[in-house]
């Protein structure tokens, strides 16, 4: 019982292996790739491991507090297109193990010519809960 | 609405629909139906005989469920509306639900969501809130556990150690939500302690309650980690101590000892002394040895490394961790705490950063960063 995320972002990962970016699949290519995202997560419910899944837009800004009684000032992007984080699934797992598995298959999603993309998911835990008994 | 009730009738009222020939998958659905129909009519209208109310209304839930099945499938068979006779259930039936709920094809978060369903009378949407996951999430969770265990038959025989560890891990790794699943470990071992003589559900149901009798002392007002030996004693719940020192004193005399019974004996080693620094260390560095002979935990011998320290000095203490492996969770901080008794500073300060970074959870994380932060400012200063 332990929660995952899996992030998917490009910050520091090497290339994946089919590296075609998007707009240069077809458009077939692209309804397989969201399709099989869908079926993942669903398959996941079905499982009861399931937390969430969230895609975000690229345009961002940096913002930061700028002293009492001002408003907070904003900045940017500065992030290329490279650095951006496109996403994330969190899961609910018995075991690292568990989590590693899904995290293969996730990277499976297929990208140009329907073969998979092998992208490079990022795995981080969650801090678990403080255990009452630990003497 | 006394929700405790509703509870705690749960295990029995499942058994009487299973009696009554229902499959456990349809009638564990029934009562879940009944139990959320309960919590919505029960407040404004109270029944006189609270287990007649649930029995009649998942029978009834059971067989609309039965004959919606049945005309979906277009059958024509013919539902029995009247129950078929069965022996009166009674802690049998509650021992066979455990059971069946902790059934060893079940992965560890599938027979504790089942559990707390079945046994606990808890909703699908409390077990959600209560591990952090969205509510049709749970009921796949049990929904799907529910299909592993439909071919056990009810009245198999089962292990009461894989029941003892799902009540442990109800108890130890639960998040603080709106149930307290502390509480409903406690409780739903205490039922299993009646429905069933063992001295390992005793020393479970013993080291829950010593535990728990350390809760309001063992954090701060601003939620931060208070260590054992700095928590305000005054503040333990002496009842608690001497209820699970009696079940645990009748358990040992017993003689047949099991590994929750000597991990209780260490908490009430704990309990026992006014202060820290009366501790009996000796005697726990001796429950250790016995944990170690049942278990043969690497958790168990880190842990006995802490009382070794405690016992023969931080040196000893030094000398039994360096025989472990230090990938194991918690080793660095116990390095360091260790390192520290020894007057090692810059050693101490340096792990306690280290296993901070290690920690797993946020709780540990500040309150190894805090002893980090300490020693570093001692050291400055």
């Amino acid at each position: 019982m332990a929660k995952y995320l899996l992030l998917k972002h490009y910050r520091g990962a090497p290339a994946p292996v089919n590296n075609v970016p998007m707009d240069q699949w077809s458009p077939e290519e692209i309804s397989a790739h969201m399709q099989y995202m869908n079926d993942f997560a669903a398959r996941l419910e079905k499982t009861g491991e399931f937390v969430d899944g969230q895609a975000l837009a690229p345009e961002g800004a940096w913002v930061r507090y700028d002293g009492e009684g001002r408003p907070p000032v904003t900045d940017g992007p500065f992030a290329e297109t490279k650095d951006l984080i496109a996403g994330w699934m969190i899961i609910d797992v018995d075991s690292y193990e568990r989590a590693v598995e899904l995290a293969g298959e996730l990277s499976a999603a297929p990208g140009a010519g329907g073969k998979p993309i092998h992208e490079w998911l990022e795995l981080r835990p969650f801090y678990g809960v403080t255990p009452t008994i630990t003497e | 609405m006394n929700e405790a009730l509703l509870r705690s009738l749960t295990p029995s009222v499942l058994a009487v629909l299973v009696r009554r020939g229902a499959d456990f998958a349809a009638a564990e659905d029934a009562v879940q139906d009944a139990l959320v129909e309960a919590l919505r009519v029960w407040p404004a209208d109270p029944p006189r005989d609270a287990k007649g109310w649930l029995v009649t209304v998942a029978w009834r839930k059971f067989l609309d469920a039965t004959r919606a099945d049945v005309a979906r499938r277009r059958r024509e068979d013919r539902v029995d509306e009247e129950p078929a006779p069965g022996p009166a259930p009674g802690a049998d039936d509650t021992l066979q639900l455990y059971f069946l709920c902790a059934h060893p094809s079940l992965t560890p978060s599938s027979a504790v969501a089942l559990t707390l369903r079945a046994v606990g009378g808890l909703t699908t949407r409390q077990i959600a809130q209560a591990y952090l996951v969205p509510e049709a999430t749970m009921a796949q969770r049990i929904s799907r556990a529910k299909r592993t265990v439909s071919d056990v038959r009810f009245d198999q025989p089962g292990d009461v150690a894989t029941v003892l560890r799902v009540l442990y891990l109800v108890f130890n790794e639960g998040y603080s939500g709106d149930v307290d699943l502390a509480a409903e470990a406690i409780r739903l071992t205490r039922q299993l302690a009646a429905a069933i003589d063992h001295p390992e559900v005793a020393g479970l149901l013993a080291l829950m309650l010593l535990h728990h009798a350390r809760r309001a002392a063992r954090t701060a007002p601003d939620g931060s980690l208070v260590p054992l030996a700095e928590q305000d004693r005054g503040r333990w719940d002496t009842a608690l101590i001497a209820e699970g020192v009696g079940i645990l004193q009748a358990a040992l005399a017993r003689d047949r000892l099991g590994e929750f019974q000597a991990q209780a004996a260490i908490a009430a080693l704990h309990a026992d002394a006014p202060t820290a620094a009366e501790t009996d260390w000796v005697q726990i560095v001796e429950w250790y040895d016995e944990l170690t002979r049942l278990t043969d935990s690497p958790v168990v011998r880190l842990n006995r490394a802490v009382a070794v320290g405690e016992a023969d000095g931080p040196r000893a203490g030094l000398a039994a961790l360096a025989a472990l492996d230090d990938s194991l969770p918690r080793h660095t901080a116990v390095a360091a705490y260790l390192h520290e008794r020894d007057g090692d500073l810059a050693t101490a300060a340096r792990l306690y950063a280290e296993a901070a970074q290690k920690a797993p959870n946020l709780a540990e994380r500040g309150h190894l960063t805090r002893q980090a932060a300490r020693l570093n400012a001692r050291r400055g200063g």
